[in-house]
């Protein structure tokens, strides 16, 4: 993986001392709350219900067993003992004390990690596929592009005050395990007459005007990737609403424009600036591709004993096939039956470290479904990694099953919710493994949100729950047939909204209904597709 | 009644105004009546609060304060869904007062 160059350091040691300058003036008195909230925001530093919250990038979702290791250490030395892992595949700390704020940063730029530009309105942390450099069906590795353009994304003066906050996904295979296109700008690395390019997808979102971002561009050379994601960016920012919070993404200038009208825009600045010569030198790719290349895979078994039911179902749920026959990417559920979504403790946290160290050549992933990858394991030696996982409860097997749901924090500790998520998540996931019906269900995702902002993916749910304040109590909607994934599409209200005892019946009877009415090989969203609304509401209200 | 709460500045921790200063007991808060935006102003001047507001809050028969919305009783107590680490970790009926 990418290791930091001088450049790269000097920059992060930099920030963290103008950091701790500029913490200290707060302390002092000598900035009030209104000159410091940018600062500390840039920082990646809220302030949430209970205390500061600190949100670490974790580049594309990749990382070593030292930067792990480091940040279970942090959970322990200045947390309370445990991290968040988001839907951004990010991790976040919930009970940071301004005071050690830059003493943070600085044991994060000591493995080369930290929280800039996790908060404001400027180019977020680059996501991607948590399979990549892995998967079996991928055209390339997509993460080189991806440390491009952090790279190129990293203080660029001109998109440090955007009109609001902007995010870029990365893919390179058909199969989109990255929501690409709910994303400001989604690229898919693709292959065209036999060379590699990028299609580009702007204008996509959650939050509280959900769009599915369409297709501007199908080829973007390569040496033409930067050019033309800036050329996107600088229509956006010339244009973008500044006067509207709530009308300040990219998807609404891209909707009130027209695809074809901001394609043109685009296109026109990008004609423009191929004559700039903005894109990095060729030889910066060149420089970059060999951190992501192959580790020594080495020849061995290409099955497990199966004599362990209870393996077999982890095996079974929670390994991905790999690129070489002999290995997996294999995934820790951060979900235990009646837990927190994305939880870990700090202990659990080294674990998984030294787990990578010692099967996954070193390297974890971040999951946007706030899980953990271990991207290479060996098949041969699948029993001895869920041995150790299941000993520190982190060996349920519930891959994309409704136990597997996302969940936002919700009004447990987000300052903009208005409804809880995590105790829905823990009832659904208590009801469901107790009646048995998880298994029965098959692929099934559900994602809760505490709020319209959507950090819990409601609306690309199969089954979604959005969380709303109805007087003062907390109300929950229903909406059935989302997808993130290649087949994307925007759930549907079911009707009015339920009570939390009455969402969690609700989830149970159109599970009922899927079970009752599904056809051979469908999953929930296909049947949702096949019958439509009626049946489920049917169920619901009558 | 009308409670003053905020964050405070070097821990983050939820704070309540109790008349002559801040605790992190909402039980302890004082009415500030009408004098509330006054407070507010010299309070957070003094770098003693951070993002300080003003709430609706009863005060109830045993003399406990309960905020009207149920934001500020999880920020009264905590995390519902982490027991331990609410202001009541030995109380299993804390989590009831919230909803």
């Amino acid at each position: 993986m990418y290791k930091y160059d001088s450049y790269d350091q000097q920059m992060v040691d930099a920030r963290v001392e103008e950091f701790r300058d500029q913490a200290r003036r707060r302390l002092e008195g000598k900035l009030t709350e209104d000159q410091f909230k940018p600062l500390r925001l840039m920082n990646g530093l809220y302030l949430q219900l209970h205390a500061y919250m600190l949100r670490v990038a974790i580049p594309y979702g990749t990382l070593n067993s030292a930067q792990m290791t480091a940040l279970g250490d942090i959970a322990d030395k200045y947390d309370r003992g445990y991290g968040h892992f988001t839907t951004r595949q990010n991790l976040q700390y919930n009970w940071i004390k301004l005071e050690d704020a830059a003493d943070i940063l600085a044991d994060l730029a000591k493995v080369e990690m930290h929280a800039i530009q996790t908060s404001g309105n400027c180019i977020r942390n680059i996501s991607s596929d948590h399979f990549a450099g892995a998967a079996h069906d991928e055209l390339v590795d997509p993460r080189p592009y991806a440390e491009l353009l952090r790279q190129w994304s990293s203080f660029h003066p001109e998109f440090t005050y955007l009109p609001r906050k902007f995010k870029i996904a990365v893919i390179a295979a058909e199969k989109d395990r990255a929501a690409m296109r709910l994303h400001d700008i989604g690229i898919q690395i693709v292959e065209k007459d036999g060379k590699i390019g990028a299609a580009f997808y702007v204008g996509g979102g959650m939050g509280r005007t959900p769009m599915i971002a369409p297709m501007i561009r199908d080829f973007v050379p390569l040496d033409q990737l930067i050019t033309y994601a800036e050329a996107c960016l600088r229509v956006y920012n010339r244009y973008g609403r500044r006067d509207n919070k709530y009308k300040a993404r990219i998807k609404i200038l891209v909707h009130e424009l027209g695809k074809d009208e901001y394609t043109r825009q685009v296109e026109e600045e990008y004609a423009h600036m191929q004559q700039q010569g903005v894109e990095p030198p060729r030889e910066e790719l060149e420089r970059i591709k060999p951190f992501f290349a192959d580790p020594a895979f080495e020849v061995g078994a290409k099955s497990v004993d199966r004599s362990d039911p209870d393996f077999a179902l982890w095996v079974d749920r929670n390994t991905h096939r790999h690129k070489h026959d002999s290995y997996v990417s294999a995934v820790i559920s951060l979900k235990p039956v009646g837990g927190i979504p994305g939880d870990a403790t700090g202990e659990q946290i080294r674990i998984m470290a030294r787990l990578a160290q010692q099967y996954s050549f070193d390297e974890l992933r971040i999951m946007h479904t706030q899980n953990v990858v271990l991207p290479h394991v060996k098949i041969e030696d699948l029993h001895a990694l869920w041995t150790a996982l299941d000993a520190a409860d982190l060996g349920a097997p519930n891959m994309d099953s409704i136990e597997d749901m996302i969940a936002c924090p919700g009004l447990d500790y987000c300052a903009l919710a208005n409804a809880r998520s995590i105790p829905l998540a823990q009832r659904i996931s208590e009801k469901f493994d107790a009646s048995g019906k998880t298994e029965k269900l098959g692929e099934l995702k559900l994602k809760i949100s505490g709020c319209i902002n959507a950090c819990g993916h409601h609306h690309a749910g199969h089954i979604g729950i959005l969380g709303v304040d109805r007087k003062g109590v907390e109300n929950y909607q229903l909406s059935l047939g989302g997808s993130e994934a290649e087949d994307t599409s925007l759930a549907k209200i079911t009707g009015p909204g339920f009570t939390e005892d009455g969402v969690i019946e609700a989830v149970e009877k159109v599970t009922d209904v899927y079970l009752d009415v599904r056809e051979d090989g469908e999953r929930f969203l296909d049947t949702y597709r096949r019958i439509g609304m009626a049946p489920f509401k049917e169920a619901l209200y009558d | 009644m009308k409670v003053l709460t905020g964050n405070d500045l070097k821990t983050g921790d939820v704070i309540w105004w109790t008349g002559s200063g801040w605790s992190r007991r909402v039980d302890d808060a004082a009415d500030a009546g009408d004098r509330a935006d006054e407070i507010l102003a010299t309070e957070e001047a003094a770098r003693r609060v951070n993002v300080p507001y003003v709430i609706e809050a009863s005060r109830e028969e045993d003399g406990s304060v309960r905020p009207a919305h149920i934001k500020d009783r999880v920020r009264a107590l905590g995390p519902t869904v982490r027991p331990d680490l609410t202001l009541k970790p030995q109380d299993p009926e804390a989590i009831d007062w919230v909803i």
